[in-house]
């Protein structure tokens, strides 16, 4: 046995390494598809994750189920915490999943790929730049695709604005219309209390080029994380006038404010 | 003129690899005529070759002694090559000369031979970009201009002419035996530069497929843009691996030190103006292009990096 495999043995359990081999990916001869997703990488990615997922965070996860087998599907999660852990965390959980376990893609900041080693590192697990045309031709190619619409105006808010929804972008609902792909919304509950922050530092997220450099402790706090997915929101693709789309991201955000307060009444304790 | 009349076609750049892979194909069923800007390259008997820069008056009378049907234009003269002056007029100026000359002479089909580096990379590049994408790269850098304004003045024929039949094809990087390029050197060698902590997803075509590609391309007058690609991808570090190619980390924060050592080093395989290519992906969607000609690459991935592998000082 090789070091390398060696290694792969201790960190990589079979039962995970099979249940990755099990989600079908359209990957190239060499195991990376065209957004740089590596099958090996994600193996070592979701070992390292169920460590985080269970025993740090010990998510609890409601109505992943609700996330078709097949297809693709958006699917739409309140913003929180200055990292993206909820990604991570939304991701592990439909990966897991004992039934037809699916590895979404989740679209992430335009400063990380000018990150070293870190840009890598999260395309090789699935994170993909929020690009438009990347989460359409993701689309296309039936994935199922994390967004975050309210993108740094979530993941950068202060403690004090803690489940306060900030301003929806209307891309992801233009997108769910032009691919006929349902909208799974999800409420996040926990990330806010991981790295609470009570200032954003503007002058030193400019000068290092960052999107905020939020003033906090520097550490992750194990806050016990709640996820409650809803119903698949079915949107038809006519065409209508901007303020109608408005409208439906409305219902959308209304549905994920409902899903906060579900998982705000069911946690008994911050940690 | 009879029924059964060779097609006599005009090749350029015909001391490079590909084009002698094309010609290879081509020779039993056309009548070609080599030219290149850089040297004379004897091609056999039949081939007559010339050494010629296209904007001499002479270039002429190939096209009045030879009554080409058909022009393949590989001769570009890639951005590692030449200074950025004499690259314009070969590349912009020497294209315009061709093209006006197609169209004097009743040239019925030009494939011209372009480049992805033409997309530019930048930090917020999609994957898979198709064909309509803007094309970023002069904004990048001055050594890119003339890959881009070739580009341009191609597309100003393909519209304002649709005789000529124009197709342009931006093919990813172009590796495999005897080809010179940047990245086949890069891989070809023992030891080649990174930026520390980026590893890009690449693509990368066989010269053979590649020559397949232009040989569709020729033979069916669809006119347009297309992109070249197989349906693979990895990583730039991961395909240094697989060909026993030792990473050599250059500093890559802040951005203005990789770009002031690589100016330092003058490395012709990794020029500083090419630097981005090693940072950002640029992942282009091939499919349009494989769908309209019926290409399928043969040459897998694994079988490239092999020869490298195998062969750490190519001829």
């Amino acid at each position: 046995m090789s070091l390398a495999s060696f290694i792969k043995s201790r960190l990589v359990p079979a039962e995970l390494e099979q249940q990755v081999n099990r989600i079908r990916k359209p990957i190239g001869s060499l195991g990376y598809d065209p957004w740089g997703y590596n099958n090996e990488a994600v193996k070592y990615g979701l070992a390292l994750t169920k460590q985080i997922y269970e025993k740090y965070f010990r998510v609890q996860a409601h109505g992943v189920e609700k996330i078709p087998a097949k297809g693709p599907v958006l699917i739409i999660a309140n913003h929180s915490g200055q990292l993206p852990i909820d990604g991570i965390l939304i991701g592990y959980a439909l990966a897991s999943r004992k039934n037809s376990p699916r590895m979404p893609r989740a679209m992430i900041e335009r400063f990380f790929p000018t990150v070293p080693w870190l840009g890598n590192l999260l395309n090789e697990v699935g994170a993909v730049l929020g690009d438009p045309v990347n989460c359409a031709k993701m689309l296309a190619n039936e994935e199922a695709v994390i967004v975050f619409p309210e993108g740094i105006r979530g993941s950068g808010k202060l403690y004090r604005d803690r489940y306060e929804l900030k301003r929806f972008g209307s891309g992801f609902m233009h997108l769910a219309m032009k691919y006929n792909a349902p909208i799974v919304p999800v409420g996040v509950v926990g990330c806010e209390e991981t790295i609470p922050a009570i200032a954003n530092i503007k002058p030193l997220a400019k000068a290092l080029g960052i999107p905020y450099a939020p003033l906090a402790l520097p550490v992750v706090l194990p806050a016990k994380v709640h996820l409650n997915f809803g119903d698949p929101m079915y949107f038809d693709d006519l065409e209508i006038p901007e303020e109608q789309v408005t409208e439906r991201v409305e219902k959308v955000k209304a549905e994920i404010s409902r899903l906060i307060d579900k998982g705000l009444s069911e946690r008994k304790r911050l940690f | 003129m009879t029924q059964n009349r060779r097609p006599h076609i005009l090749v350029t750049g015909a001391a490079g690899a590909l084009a002698q892979q094309v010609i290879k194909q081509l020779r039993n069923h056309c009548d070609l005529v080599a030219v290149d800007f850089r040297e004379q390259v004897y091609l056999g008997d039949d081939i007559p070759s010339y050494c010629i820069d296209f904007n001499k008056r002479v270039f002429e009378d190939l096209f009045r002694r030879y009554e080409f049907d058909g022009v393949i234009h590989l001769g570009r003269i890639m951005s590692s090559q030449l200074t950025r002056m004499r690259r314009y007029n070969a590349n912009v100026l020497g294209t315009q000369k061709l093209l006006d000359l197609s169209l004097k002479y009743g040239i019925k089909r030009v494939v011209v031979l372009s480049t992805y580096h033409v997309y530019g990379a930048v930090a917020y590049n999609p994957a898979l970009i198709d064909e309509s994408a803007p094309l970023k790269s002069a904004g990048l850098s001055s050594d890119l201009i003339d890959s881009v304004e070739l580009e341009n003045l191609a597309n100003i024929y393909l519209w304002r002419y649709p005789e000529l039949n124009i197709s342009i094809l931006r093919p990813c990087n172009i590796v495999g035996p005897g080809v010179r390029n940047a990245m086949s050197t890069l891989l070809a060698s023992q030891r080649a530069p990174v930026l520390a902590g980026f590893s890009p997803m690449m693509q990368f075509i066989h010269i053979d497929d590649m020559a397949d590609a232009i040989v569709l391309a020729y033979k069916k007058p669809t006119r347009g843009v297309f992109n070249v690609a197989p349906q693979d991808w990895v990583a730039y570090q991961h395909a240094l691996k697989l060909c026993h190619c030792k990473s050599l980390p250059i500093p890559s924060v802040p951005p203005i030190l990789p770009a002031m050592i690589l100016r330092t080093l003058k490395l012709r395989s990794f020029p500083s103006y090419l630097m981005a290519f090693f940072k950002y992906p640029v992942v282009i969607d091939g499919r349009a292009f494989a769908n309209e000609f019926g290409f399928k690459p043969k040459r897998q991935l694994k079988d490239i990096f092999r020869f490298y592998k195998e062969n750490k000082k190519p001829v």
